[in-house]
């Protein structure tokens, strides 16, 4: 049995309890992820030496007879956008090859002072910018599920990784939908936390107001335990909210009678049926559960994506200036500072972190910003207005995750808006600072795993984890990873 | 404005952005930017008249700290990542812009 | 002074003539804060390159900064010196491209400064209108090594990022200085205040305080502004006055040809004594400023404002206002400026309170104290005052007065000991008629001349009786004694 399969709770109360080692453990992770990761290259970089002395750390602590925490001896795969001192963070850039962090990020502490054990750094599309994956100057991820298929992205190694059963929990970053599409794409929970809920210090920026770390496991108890873990105020980032983490562990067995749910009409009709139906069907089990069930129309969500394809630019395109080849990372060399930036630049970012730096600077400059970036600003008001209204009526939404289920490798690399479509359901959330989580919940075309998608208000995690439970309780169980090696189909 | 974005205007950003590209990439980088900038079009013709603009999610106010020092790194980890150094400093070839 | 930078200056004094020089000055001032603007890292001066730095003034991925509350407090402080409107604020991010910036963006403030609209007051009472005075993180240090030190020479560039993040106020003056006298006095009268506050060491030659100057000249009676440039590397007072005397100078030269003056940044070289354009290959700069998404607005609530003004100390035009209303009417402007200049105008003013002549404590303490102003500034008030009074009532002359206040300043104790100690016994009155009598037979013509009415030559008798008294006759009791003779 792999780490994933005994769950993350499981073992950290085994390991509590003294009845199973960290460190036997932590060997069974690495050796799960020694067998599948060669064809599935979920992993940048393993940090094996470090997280054996973390476990043993672990073991010494129980054997005195203290409690390592909530996570004791539970192993855990980083997004390789999060900084560690342990391992190399490259952000799945050539322009970051080799960089060791001189300090960790802030949820890597937490997790540190919770018991966990960081094994290693996950696959991403180059500084989080995609949705498949693909983007990785490592390779791309492949789908647990079918080899064939793109586990979604940007936090595609963690999802795979969870998939997969080589960690039974993840980290991974959510900027437009980086953690919720490649859970919904490879059939595990994955959870973005209302913005300022977990600490941004450490996290490589790609666009700083829509930027949030989040967990991916393969049950929602487990992701509400992570959340927990290394969710609270953080004076390191200013834009950390005063509030303590959210026990929503606590609301997992309140069932929904009582809860107002309403289903986003105006994205049921920009995806496939399997994912409609999953949301049809997702519904009629929280009303089965007592919750009551409307459709709302929220036609301004829709603009959402446009307005995030030029806010997440301009954001990135000033976040991204510093990679120069000044202070670390690459540099090609030239005769002056001038083209050394540019030639470094030109070599160590690959095509779409090109496209979106080019884009962010074109909106920001003078004479299209009013145009362009201010009214995107604007419209993300709008879109924030709209979910005030709908919350005005119900505690949580219910939409689709995605479009549709994993799609082919390389089937929408050659057009970059194709796969900027992805992300028009998770999208909306990140503009408004919203807390959303993707919970699977049946098999779709091909035998691939849909998602179900919980929204809710700022703040509003305890009354999503409750309804995610109900539907979580209904799901396909076949759904959720994780899988058994079956190779392409 | 039609959101169809030149060669010219390409490699002017290019400039902005610090990125040499090719004069093909430049190409490239027109089609492709100036399909991207036609499919956000619909947000510029959204009327918001009146709305004011969102730049952060939440409205915190004066996040400060004390000011009380804390450890700084060692220079060692501070040059271990630099592609050169010298002499406890980062070495970068000769600079042709002035500070603005 | 090179002869070629004194001929400039000549040249620049008759060059003007027929146009009027306006100056708009940014002073860049770095806060007296423990630490940086948006790190725990110290700010200090002098430490090995490289020392003080962590990964967020290093500007390294995944690092975030936190605004430092003591230096809002400070810019707040200097905001409500110059009368400035304390303002809500937001940062923004200003994005180019240069090695001495880790992040490749400046921290700036933009469309919303934290204070606006203010003025400083000079010396003779002219307003300087303060368009703005934000908050902005500094950059790092770069060396140019080879080629002389010369930036485009050099053969390549050392970076150090100890100074990357430390706190600035740029002060942003409205064209409202009137030539290189005026920009000199504003600067100073800035310094001043800054220094007073608190908010700054005000070191110019450390690079606490940078100056630029937007410089412009029009037709003298002409409304409208010139083309200006910005005159950059004015390190101290002196090259200020000097580049804007020569880039004024220059302008007309330009004009009078013919030509138009371009809108350019222009770099001063101290020893050339000229300016000169920076021709930069870049491009017009394009910052792309937008809010800094990681920095929160900032407001200013009654807390922060009360901290911002606890203490404040009464600023050198106020305290100028002061002195000059005591003294009255015959105060001496230049003496009242260089009194609180120095800061004794708290000696002046409590001189005055234990009964001391005004008008006599501002000019002792701007002529004689003000030749050790580290010592005056210690005397004790009450040694001050009793000393002016000795003067005042005639036991001592003015000439040993000045001898025992030397002694004070020196080494202190009691004016009238120091007096005897040094034999400056008041003249007996039965003395002083003995040496009269002894002028007025040894001087007969000047004598008749004298009782005949003409005044001037009672300062020639007078003058003998101070010589043959060996200066400890008090003038004010030989004029007396002169009058009553005559009488
Ligand atoms: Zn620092």
């Amino acid at each position: 049995m792999t780490p994933a399969a005994s769950g993350a709770l499981a073992l950290a109360a085994q390991v509590r309890a003294g009845e199973r080692s960290a460190a036997s453990v932590l060997e069974e992770s690495l050796a799960a992820i020694r067998g599948r990761d060669p064809e599935l290259h979920c992993f940048n970089a393993l940090a094996d030496a470090h997280a054996r002395e973390r476990a043993d750390e672990v073991d010494r602590l129980v054997a005195s007879g203290t409690d390592p925490g909530p996570l004791a001896g539970v192993p855990v795969a980083l997004k390789d956008n999060i900084c560690t001192r342990s391992a190399p963070t490259t952000c799945s850039s050539r322009i970051l090859a080799g960089w060791t962090p001189p300090y960790d990020a802030t949820v890597v502490s937490r997790l540190a002072a919770a018991g966990a054990v960081v094994v290693g750094k996950t696959n991403l599309d180059e500084f989080a910018m995609g949705s498949s994956t693909e983007n990785s100057a490592t390779g791309p991820t492949r789908n647990p599920w079918d080899t064939g298929r793109v586990p979604g992205g940007s936090s595609g190694g963690s999802a795979a990784a969870v998939a997969a059963g080589m960690v039974p929990v993840a980290l991974g970053s959510d900027t437009g939908g980086s953690i919720r599409q490649p859970a919904a794409l490879c059939g595990v929970v994955g959870v973005k936390p209302t913005y300022g809920v977990v600490s941004r210090y450490g996290l490589v920026a790609f666009a700083s107001s829509l930027d949030q770390i989040g967990p991916l496991a393969t049950t929602v108890a487990e992701a509400a335990a992570v959340l927990e873990a290394i969710a609270g105020h953080d004076d390191r980032d200013s834009t950390s909210l005063e509030q303590a983490a959210p026990r929503c562990s606590e609301v997992l067995d309140d069932g929904a009678r009582g809860l107002r749910v309403g289903v986003v009409a105006d994205f049921l009709a920009d995806a496939s049926p399997d994912c409609t139906g999953a949301v049809r069907a997702a519904a009629d089990v929280l009303a089965g559960h007592g919750a009551s069930v409307e459709e709302v129309a929220l036609p301004e969500l829709l603009h959402g994506l446009s307005a995030y394809y030029l806010i997440a630019p301009a954001e990135a395109s000033s976040n991204l200036a510093r990679y120069d080849g000044v202070r670390y990372g690459l540099r090609v060399d030239a005769p002056d500072v001038e083209t050394m930036n540019g030639r470094t630049r030109a070599a160590g970012f690959g095509p779409e972190v090109k496209r979106r730096v080019m884009l962010g600077t074109y909106v920001l400059s003078a004479g299209y910003y009013d145009a362009y970036y201010a009214q995107a600003q604007r419209v993300r008001t709008l879109v924030a207005r709209a979910f005030a209204r709908a919350y005005a009526g119900v505690d949580v939404l219910l939409a689709p995750t995605t479009p549709s289920v994993a799609f082919p490798l390389g089937s929408k690399t050659s057009d970059p808006l194709e796969m900027y479509l992805a992300d028009l359901f998770t999208i909306p959330s990140n503009l408004a600072g919203h807390p959303a989580m993707s919970v699977p919940f049946a098999l779709g075309e091909g035998g691939m795993p849909v998602g179900v998608q919980v929204l809710a208000p700022a703040l509003g995690e305890r009354a999503m984890f409750r309804a995610a439970a109900v539907v979580e309780s209904g799901a396909d169980p076949r759904a959720r990873g994780p899988v058994p090696a079956r190779g392409a189909r | 404005m039609s959101g169809q974005l030149s060669t010219e205007e390409v490699a002017h950003i290019a400039r902005l952005a610090r990125l040499e590209i090719t004069e093909e990439e430049s190409a490239t980088y027109a089609g492709q930017l100036s399909a991207i900038l036609e499919h956000v079009d619909a947000v510029r013709r959204l009327d918001t008249a009146g709305v004011p603009p969102t730049s952060h999610a939440f409205e915190l106010r004066n996040v400060l700290r004390a000011d009380e020092p804390r450890p700084c790194l060692e220079r060692d980890e501070v040059l271990a990542g630099a592609p050169r150094a010298e002499d406890g400093r980062f070495l970068v070839p000769r600079i042709l812009g002035e500070e603005p | 002074m090179s002869g070629g930078a004194r001929a400039g200056e000549d040249a620049a004094i008759e060059g003007v003539a027929g146009y009027e020089v306006v100056v708009g000055l940014e002073v860049h001032c770095e806060l007296s804060t423990a630490t940086k603007l948006f790190c725990g890292c110290a700010n200090a001066f002098g430490a090995p390159p490289n020392t003080q730095v962590c990964p967020v003034c290093l500007g390294l991925p995944g690092s975030l900064p936190v605004l430092n509350r003591r230096a809002v407090e400070l810019a707040m402080r200097i905001g409500s010196a110059l009368h400035c409107e304390i303002r809500p604020s937001t940062f923004h991010r200003k994005n180019y491209f240069y090695p001495d910036m880790p992040k490749d963006y400046q921290i700036s403030q933009y469309d919303e400064p934290v204070n606006a609209d203010g003025y400083l007051e000079l010396p003779g009472g002219a307003r300087v209108g303060i368009e703005r005075a934000h908050i902005e993180e500094d950059t790092g240090k770069t060396t140019h090594v080879g080629g002389g030190g010369r930036i485009h020479d050099a053969d390549h560039s050392l970076v150090d990022y100890n100074r990357a993040g430390v706190p600035l106020v740029e002060i942003v003056s409205r064209p409202d200085i009137r030539g290189a006298e005026q920009a000199r006095s504003y600067v100073s009268e800035l310094r001043a205040v800054l220094v007073a506050t608190g908010a700054s060491d005000g070191r110019m030659e450390e690079g606490s305080l940078r100056v630029d100057a937007n410089v412009s000249v029009r037709r003298e009676g002409s409304e409208g502004l010139g083309t200006r440039c910005e005159v950059k590397n004015l390190n101290s007072l002196r090259s200020l006055g000097r580049a804007i005397d020569f880039e004024a100078e220059r302008q007309v030269a330009v004009l009078r040809s013919g030509g138009r003056v371009v809108q350019e940044t222009r770099h001063w070289d101290e020893d050339e004594g000229r300016t000169s354009s920076m021709r930069s290959k870049e491009e017009a700069n394009d910052y792309r400023y937008f809010a800094e998404p990681d920095l929160v607005p900032l407001v200013p609530d009654e807390e922060l404002l009360e901290r911002a003004t606890r203490a404040m100390p009464v600023l050198p035009a106020a305290r100028r206002v002061r002195l000059s209303a005591l003294v009255g009417d015959d105060t001496a402007a230049d003496q009242v400026t260089t009194v609180v200049d120095l800061g004794l105008d708290d000696l002046v003013v409590a001189a005055a309170a234990l009964g001391a002549d005004a008008s006599l404590a501002l000019r002792r303490a701007a002529n004689e104290a003000a030749q050790r102003p580290e010592q005056a500034r210690r005397i004790d008030a009450g040694v001050f005052a009793r000393l002016l009074s000795l003067e005042s009532a005639g036991t001592l002359s003015a000439t040993q007065s000045k001898a025992v206040l030397a002694e004070v300043l020196e080494s202190g104790g009691d004016p009238e000991e120091i007096a005897r100690r040094l034999g400056f016994e008041a003249l007996p009155a039965a003395e002083l008629e003995a040496v009269l009598d002894e002028v007025v037979a040894s001087h007969p013509a000047e004598w008749e001349r004298y009782v005949g009415g003409d005044d001037k030559v009672a300062q020639l008798l007078t003058g003998l009786v101070m010589r043959a008294t060996r200066g400890r006759a008090n003038g004010k009791a030989v004029a007396a004694a002169l009058a009553s003779r005559r009488a």
